[in-house]
């Protein structure tokens, strides 16, 4: 695939080539010459990149929007476009508002349910000094392990019978459940999954925000008189975490929006449809049931509310660097 | 690091309860772990019978263990996996690298625009990109075979963007020198720029396969074959077969799929978080 480049190798050496005789100082054509080798060996180098980029990301995305906008059909020669028809069909369908409400639901249970207990566990990590790099292992662990494996693992907690889950409850005198079966517990569950995947990741990134405060403001509260732990969180350190946890809200958010493996190998989406969330319908609408333009229609609203929420991100992380 | 001298304070039952909370919170994070651990040595009939023991009363380990390598062919879906993160790697360093090493160091015309074009495709969640991305497959005739899995990722804008912030750190006048002695750009990218972002090629390269070998949305679109799966879609396809009775095999599959990626963590853990948090963070 690669070619060896043996491109500006030796700008300084002034071999004149056509054109570049003509220009009036040999400075001036020099200077010229050296921008244009510079160029040429740039977008060599970019080039595969530039290709690749073209082709697997921007064509895509316009791919997207011209089936969404079109009744073109998997496998068909013919096209017309419909203009939003397939966004009427989507928006009418009960199955995808069920699906968007869930969605919602989904994320508002697990980013609070990530981030308060992940902004705890970093500050007890940094409390103190034994132990961090272990606790910090522990609960970073499930952000890296094998979803879908651990989503196997996880139905057989959740099991109702033979699962530890229902044991535990019925030992304790509680109400068990058939927590994956019912449609009024499968999307929370499925939510508390979600918590237990990400809340490491929001932990890591609490602890670099931890990292990132400057002792001046520990040793001026000092002087303050502010000398005990939970004076200084209320003073110091709650405070200076505000941008960071905005920040840390959209990576979370982002992430819950994007669940999808749990739900295939958990629930499928069920019972009925109590767990369907947008993911999901935009594989099972493309790739199962081959509803071409519905999926893309799908994809298009995913696209906005993922691009929404990276923008907001985006306008935070500036926000940040002029703090610093 | 300094932040943390104001820690030194806690007092002795402060610092107990610290460790308490924080092994509570930590045994509850690891639960689905020890219970996969524990159903994977577990015979059928220990699996069904309430308990809350860990270890079993008769060791089925063997058996089960036996079972996961044997009945789905689980060796073949680790060496898949391990077959497409390494190529997805390696293309990925090598048509990034250049690329960042471009924006880092040289001026053209152009140069905003292309990274324009690397924000934006770092902007673009990939499910959304499936439907046209396997049509694209289908054109090529490429579906269900290796290059399905691997295509849609040979460029990252991720990796282009780690290389270019870290590439930028480079000082000027060591490419300078690199060029009187007569390096060609490419050998610059090659020779000096990435073995100087050593840091940056772990960070991404941890990113990388952790993403991939844990992947089972584009797998469960490109391939059919059970002898093309990655790992998370070849156990879904085993508990499918299974029906979900077959707990112990099943678990003691689930253990070996997770096991690879937890020893390298725990090997490597600070590399390990940097990498799977860097973008975030930088």
């Amino acid at each position: 695939m690669s070619e060896p480049l043996a491109l500006s190798g030796a700008p300084d050496e002034p071999s004149p080539t056509r054109g570049v005789r003509t220009f009036p100082t040999a400075a001036a054509s020099l200077g010229r010459r050296r921008a244009f080798t510079e160029a040429m060996a740039a977008w060599t180098l970019a080039g595969p990149a530039v290709c690749f980029l073209l082709v697997l990301f921007f064509l895509p995305v316009i791919g997207v929007f011209v089936i969404a906008l079109t009744d073109w059909q998997f496998g068909a020669r013919t096209l017309s476009f419909v203009g939003l028809a397939n966004f009427r069909e989507v928006f009418a369908d009960d199955g995808f508002r069920t699906s968007l409400l869930n969605t919602v639901i989904y994320v508002l249970i697990v980013v609070p349910g990530t981030l308060i207990p992940g902004l705890l566990i970093a500050l007890l990590i940094e409390s103190g000094k034994s132990c961090r790099s272990f606790y910090r292992a522990i609960h970073f662990l499930p952000f890296m392990a094998t979803l879908t494996a651990m989503a196997i693992a996880w139905e057989a907690l959740l099991h109702p019978t033979i699962g530890l889950v229902n044991q535990t409850l019925a030992a304790i005198g509680l109400p068990t459940a058939n927590w994956l079966r019912d449609e009024n517990t499968a999307l929370p569950v499925l939510a508390v999954i979600g918590v237990w995947q990400n809340l490491g990741y929001a932990m890591v990134l609490f602890l670099a925000g931890l990292k990132s405060i400057p002792q001046d403001l520990y040793d001026a509260a000092d002087v303050d008189g502010a000398d005990l732990w939970l004076d200084q969180l209320r003073t110091v350190t709650l405070p200076m975490l505000g941008p960071v946890s905005m920040f840390i809200v959209i990576v979370i958010a982002l992430r819950a929006f994007e669940a999808f493996d749990t739900i295939q190998i958990l629930t499928q989406g069920g019972p009925g449809h109590a767990s369907e969330v947008l993911l999901y319908t935009l594989y099972r609408e493309s790739f199962v049931y081959l509803r071409t333009g519905y999926g893309a229609a799908v994809a298009v609203v995913f696209l906005a509310i993922v691009v929404t929420l990276t923008l907001v991100q985006a306008r935070l992380m500036d926000r940040k660097v002029h703090y610093q | 690091m300094s932040a943390n001298t104001h820690s030194h304070r806690l007092l002795p039952p402060a610092a107990i309860l610290r460790q308490a909370v924080l092994l509570v919170t930590g045994a509850l994070i690891l639960v689905p772990f020890v219970w996969m651990v524990s159903l994977s040595i577990k015979p059928p009939g220990e699996i069904f019978r309430t308990s809350f023991s860990f270890w079993p009363a008769q060791f089925y380990g063997v058996e089960n263990y036996t079972r996961a390598l044997t009945q789905a062919p689980l060796p073949r879906y680790m060496g898949n996996g391990l077959i497409v993160c390494a190529m997805i790697l390696a293309l990925q360093i090598f048509v990034c690298a250049p690329c960042a090493y471009a924006l880092a160091k040289l001026r053209f015309p152009g140069r905003d625009l292309l990274f324009g074009m690397v924000l934006i495709g770092l902007l673009l969640p990939h499910q959304v990109l499936s439907l046209p991305l396997f049509i694209l497959a289908y054109q090529l005739g490429i579906l269900n075979t290796y290059a399905a899995l691997i295509f849609p990722y040979v460029v990252s804008p991720f990796g282009i963007f780690l290389f270019r912030q870290f590439f930028k750190t480079i000082p000027d006048d060591v490419v300078h020198a690199a060029r009187l002695d007569g390096l060609s750009e490419i050998a610059i990218v090659w020779k000096i720029m990435v073995p100087m972002a050593l840091p940056a090629v772990i960070a991404f390269s941890i990113f990388s396969v952790v993403g991939h070998w844990n992947d089972l949305f584009w797998p469960l679109i490109a391939v059919r074959d059970q002898s093309l799966m990655p790992p998370p879609l070849g156990i879904m396809a085993f508990k499918n077969e299974e029906a979900g009775n077959d707990y112990g095999p099943l678990m003691a599959a689930s253990t070996l799929v997770v096991v690879p990626l937890v020893i390298a963590f725990l090997a490597a853990q600070r590399w390990f978080v940097e990498g799977l948090t860097g973008g975030a963070v930088k």
